[in-house]
């Protein structure tokens, strides 16, 4: 069982370097959704301070969303996805190694790249270490919940507006917490009961969210 | 036992049983609403506080109370549907969502006229008001969902497991925009909080809410019929309740 | 209590006689909605059950 779990991981992330320019596309996206803002709404350092957390949460949240079609569209394309439910490992536990090959190749990246962000957006310092924090949390929910609504449209023609309509408001409550964990401590406050509800609400989905993804791929196979 | 249940659940024998049923909650709705209406605008008296623009809240509350009550029966019904198969609860699930859509609508426009008088401004990101939004936004994923996938087994399937993905959401979502709330908004008080309603607003507002549950009983019920009808429109008791017509 | 101060709401008429307009229409939708989804349906079976009819007559 281990074994299929490991095995999954590393062919996932094998197939996923071989286009390394796709690999990067979601983190590109979410620097240039950030530097954005700057230009839109004022480049004075005490405005952005204000809106970084904010900004910084939503760009993150959307660069996940728009990579999420990468956990599931071509191994439904290419018949690869009939064939792991095929297999006799439980689905949950091949589930769990997608996710976590996508969550390696979006989610971790985005966490790194995040202080940077932080210094354009003139976050304090100590901000800057929540706001990895909080990203270290909360991106794996985003993908393990996400991973239920591909699952869902994988099969649907032109999914993507579909599947954000089914997904954004079920992330709302990651948002709300990850982007006042980081507002909280740029003023210097103590965010030890943000980043508690971050990783209880990790616990809860890493729990459910792979048994909810397993079921609906079986759905979606079988049409 | 099963077999009772699968008896009662098949779509033909509750097409005969719901033509029973929905004259009743039909008119019992219309009498509740109209002595719930009569209380509320002519006997309860006016609040000292909000003059007579409280009485917003005889539709918006119960229009509030419908669209997540709607909201869990779908889950239970979808849950039921995908654990023991049976299709017409995943026919009840699939006529809920327009009803409680519309409901959901209805308490924002419905709140957004109540803040105004109060707050100052139609729209301000209170709790309930943010909460009631998502909810909406919940039913509007849940339907696109559903007429977005062409089979219709798998239609009602996927959608079902949304709306069970949802309602476990639903609790966390309302904590986080409560808490949110707190932390962005000291001065505006939400007024419906208040512990001590007066007898005579809140036996209005009980009838309201009573009369809106019947409504939505009749109106699911004949929705319910419309579902069975199209889907089993190849089905021998379809085609002859239909040449009967 | 009067008509007119009925209908004058102490100065929230707009919002309350609003509130339950709207509050009507979507109870009138409600209602009309799913009849007419009961006609469509129902014609949609006539009009399949005819063409099957004509059908099995070529034959």
């Amino acid at each position: 069982m281990l074994n299929a779990f490991t095995h999954l991981l590393i062919r996932d992330l094998r197939l996923a370097l071989r286009n390394r320019h796709e690999l990067a596309n979601p983190l590109i996206f979410f620097v240039l959704v950030v530097s954005l803002f700057p230009l839109a709404v004022t480049p004075t350092p005490e405005a952005l301070r204000s809106m970084a957390p904010g900004v910084i949460w939503v760009s993150a949240l959307l660069a996940v969303l728009l990579s999420l079609d990468r956990l599931f569209k071509q191994d439904y394309d290419d018949g690869s996805l009939d064939q792991l439910m095929l297999s006799p490992n439980p689905l949950m536990i091949l589930v769990l190694a997608k996710v976590l090959a996508h969550w390696l190749l979006t989610g971790l990246p985005l966490v790194i790249i995040a202080p940077l962000l932080g210094l354009f957006m003139s976050l304090p310092v100590e901000a800057v270490d929540v706001l990895v924090y909080s990203l270290l949390l909360g991106t794996p929910v985003l993908s393990l919940v996400g991973a239920i609504g591909v699952s869902l449209t994988v099969a649907v023609n032109r999914g993507g507006v579909l599947l954000s309509l089914i997904i954004l408001p079920l992330y709302i409550p990651i948002l709300i917490f990850g982007a006042n964990a980081v507002d909280v401590a740029s003023d210097g406050l103590p965010v030890r009961g943000q980043l508690l509800f971050l990783g209880a609400v990790l616990a809860l989905s890493l729990s459910l969210a792979p048994l909810a993804t397993a079921v609906a791929l079986r759905i979606t196979a079988s049409r | 036992m099963w077999n009772w249940i699968q008896r009662f659940s098949s779509p033909k024998y509750f097409y005969s049983m719901s033509a029973v049923l929905i004259p009743w909650f039909a008119v019992g709705a219309l009498l509740v609403g109209l002595y719930g209406l009569y209380l509320g605008l002519f006997v309860a008296p006016t609040d000292y506080q909000q003059g007579e623009s409280y009485r917003i809240i005889f539709v918006h509350v119960p229009a509030a109370w419908m669209s997540l009550f709607i909201y869990m029966v779908m889950a239970v019904s979808s849950g039921i549907g995908l654990i023991w198969q049976i299709r017409l609860a995943d026919m009840v699930a699939a006529a809920s969502a327009p009803i409680g859509a519309s409901f959901a609508f209805l308490a924002l426009v419905t709140g957004m006229l109540w803040g105004k008088p109060m707050w100052g401004a139609y729209w301000v990101w209170d709790a309930r008001l943010t909460s009631e939004l998502i909810l909406l936004f919940l039913y509007l994923g849940y339907m696109a969902l559903q007429s977005a996938i062409e089979d219709q087994r798998s239609a009602d399937k996927a959608s079902g497991l949304l709306a069970i993905v949802g309602v476990v959401n639903i609790p966390i979502i309302h904590y986080s925009v409560e808490w949110w709330n707190t932390l962005h908004q000291g001065a505006t008080v939400t007024k419906f909080d208040k512990p001590s309603i007066d007898i005579d607003m809140l036996i209005p507002l009980l009838l309201m809410a009573v009369a809106f549950k019947l409504f939505y009983a009749a109106v699911v019920l004949v929705r319910t019929r419309n579902e069975a009808l199209y889907r089993d429109r190849n089905r021998r008791w379809v085609r002859e309740l239909i040449a009967q017509l | 209590m009067n008509w007119s101060e009925f209908f004058h709401m102490g100065g929230y008429a707009f919002f309350v006689w609003t509130s339950y307009a709207l509050t009507l229409i979507i109870v009138v939708a409600n209602i009309i909605s799913p009849i007419r989804q009961r006609k469509k349906v129902i014609s949609r079976i006539k009009r399949a059950i005819k063409r099957e009819q004509l059908q099995q007559s070529n034959e």
